[in-house]
């Protein structure tokens, strides 16, 4: 309990858990039409655009937020449109985008600093990654995407679940997606530094996932990955406080360990 | 006045034409059903009227204050995936997001309308239950909720009972009739089932790459169109 408490007097544990629990909940909400609406290779090719522009970013002493969301934002909606596209191969086309930025990333920070502990830290994430003005960017950022996700809600919903009808009754099913895929964008980038670019789409993918194997409603799946993701999050984080675990694999093991007790109780529900 | 007339209707994909001529109007209260063989074009012209493919040539006039926004539509294939989590009442409600205007949440009203409609359908006691665990009929009546919901005026039907048994097909084909009886809703279904298409609707339009009949169903049971596509038997 002490030990506990004092894990929270850190100030960048307290900062951590604050963007954390903010990601993680946004992270899970757009997961849900995300990974429904099949997209979820999307999460991931951003999280590579956006290591690509964080460490050209820190290359040039730039603000490393300020830089990476437009270009993550940006990268969002050309993925999506390379996706939908049917007459070119979506799927390989954000496979050779990402593999590319991540090289372009790779090789922009061994030319500045050498590969060190700042790559990995990329890569894998790290809790000491931000700043207090990065924290303060990050909460509000986040707060906004989850106003933005509940205020649209209902037009998300339909726009997921069948798109030629919400055209049909006069949504602007594109700029929805386009929506999505901006907030997603945005997401990405916050929740990178601390889970690493490597691991942060299971961030979005996890939660949703697992909420989908016990809820048989689109609000229940909502509310149960938004209460699963964040709980992850608190215990991942936790765990690798105590184990000296690096906190964004920790968090992902945690989503992995939800997922499979999930997946275990859907099986015996629908066995009866 | 015409609810809905269509003139000169060309329409193409990457400029080739699929479908020409079209030519017709209904007013409300009317049933029409198109036919004609696969490939005919019958699922282009309902994307056209809904606004989801724009003509190449000619014109769509709505009358009686209808938008095209508020047709109820129910698609051929529906682009929903079998393991979509949703309740049918989230289906339903889902339907009444073009009366949303610029608001950005459902109120009482839609709440009500959505329930109603399930009431309708007569699966009002399935509306806790999750939408992919239903049968084909039962999903079919859902989705019939929420085109209801969608439209107090005109109904498009893009092959409706695909796949469904010989029993719950006659139930989905009372049911469209009864909501354009009782509630005078215009109803455009499209249907490979010509012996019921000529039972239920009071207009046929016959389509092949372009508009080989329009009229009414009685007169269409006399043409000798009617006769070959049914290949020699009389109705
Ligand atoms: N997206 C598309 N791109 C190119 N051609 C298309 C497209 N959709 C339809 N077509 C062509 O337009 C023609 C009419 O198609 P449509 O889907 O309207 O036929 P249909 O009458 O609904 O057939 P079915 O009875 O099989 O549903 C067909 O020749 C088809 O190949
Ligand atoms: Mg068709």
């Amino acid at each position: 309990m002490n030990a506990l408490l004092q894990m929270l007097s850190y100030h960048f544990m307290q900062r951590a858990l604050l963007v954390g629990v903010l990601v993680s909940l946004c992270a899970a909400l757009l997961g849900v039409p995300l990974v429904l609406k099949r997209y979820s290779m999307i999460g991931d090719g951003l999280s590579h655009v956006g290591f690509g522009a964080l460490a050209i970013a820190s290359a040039l002493h730039l603000a490393p937020l300020a830089v990476t969301v437009p270009v993550v934002a940006v990268a969002a909606v050309l993925l999506l449109r390379l996706s939908r596209n049917s007459r070119i191969n979506g799927d390989a086309a954000i496979a050779l985008i990402s593999s590319s930025a991540l090289a372009v990333g790779i090789v922009s920070v061994s030319v500045t600093t050498g590969m060190n502990t700042e790559v990995s830290s990329y890569m894998f994430g790290s809790i000491l990654a931000l700043s207090r003005s990065d924290a303060l960017l990050s909460a509000l950022l986040s707060a906004a995407v989850l106003a933005l996700y509940l205020l649209f809600y209902p037009r998300i919903f339909a726009v997921t679940f069948d798109e030629s009808f919400s055209r049909a009754t006069g949504v602007r099913a594109g700029a929805y997606n386009s929506l999505i895929a901006v907030l997603t964008a945005v997401t990405v980038v916050l929740g990178m530094r601390m889970m690493g670019a490597l691991l942060i789409s299971s961030l979005i993918i996890f939660p949703a996932l697992s909420a989908m194997r016990l809820c048989r409603s689109f609000r229940g799946v909502v509310s149960c990955a938004a209460a699963l993701s964040v709980g992850c999050f608190l215990a991942g984080v936790t765990a690798s406080y105590f184990l000296e675990t690096p906190a964004g694999a920790s968090v992902v093991l945690a989503d992995l360990a939800a997922f499979a007790v999930c997946a275990l109780l859907g099986r015996r529900r629908k066995g009866r | 006045m015409a609810i809905l007339s269509c003139e000169n209707l060309r329409f193409a994909y990457e400029g080739v034409t699929v479908l020409e001529d079209v030519q017709f109007s209904l007013n409300q209260g009317d049933y029409l059903c198109v036919v004609g063989e696969n490939g005919s074009g019958k699922s282009t012209l309902i994307r056209g009227l809904l606004g989801l493919k724009r003509p190449d040539g000619g014109s769509i006039r709505y009358g009686e204050g209808l938008k095209q926004t508020e047709i109820g539509y129910l698609p051929q294939q529906t682009g929903i995936q079998r393991d979509f989590p949703a309740s049918v009442y989230e289906v339903a409600l889902s339907g009444c997001l073009g009366s949303l205007g610029r608001r950005l949440r459902f109120g009482a009203a839609e709440r009500e309308r959505a329930l109603m409609n399930l009431e309708r359908m007569g699966i009002e006691e399935l509306k806790d239950r999750s939408y992919q665990a239903l049968s084909g009929g039962q999903q079919q009546r859902v989705l019939l909720a929420r085109a209801l919901c969608a439209t107090q005026k005109l109904l498009l039907l893009d092959e409706p009972v695909t796949g469904l048994d010989p029993i719950a097909t006659g139930e989905l084909y009372n049911l469209i009739k009864l909501v354009n009886l009782c509630d005078n809703i215009t109803v455009i279904m499209v249907s490979h089932d010509i012996h019921e298409a000529v039972r239920y609707a009071t207009h046929i339009l016959h389509l092949g790459q372009r508009q080989l009949f329009f009229g009414t169903a009685a007169a269409y049971k006399e043409s000798s169109l009617a006769r070959r596509f049914l290949g020699g038997n009389r109705l």
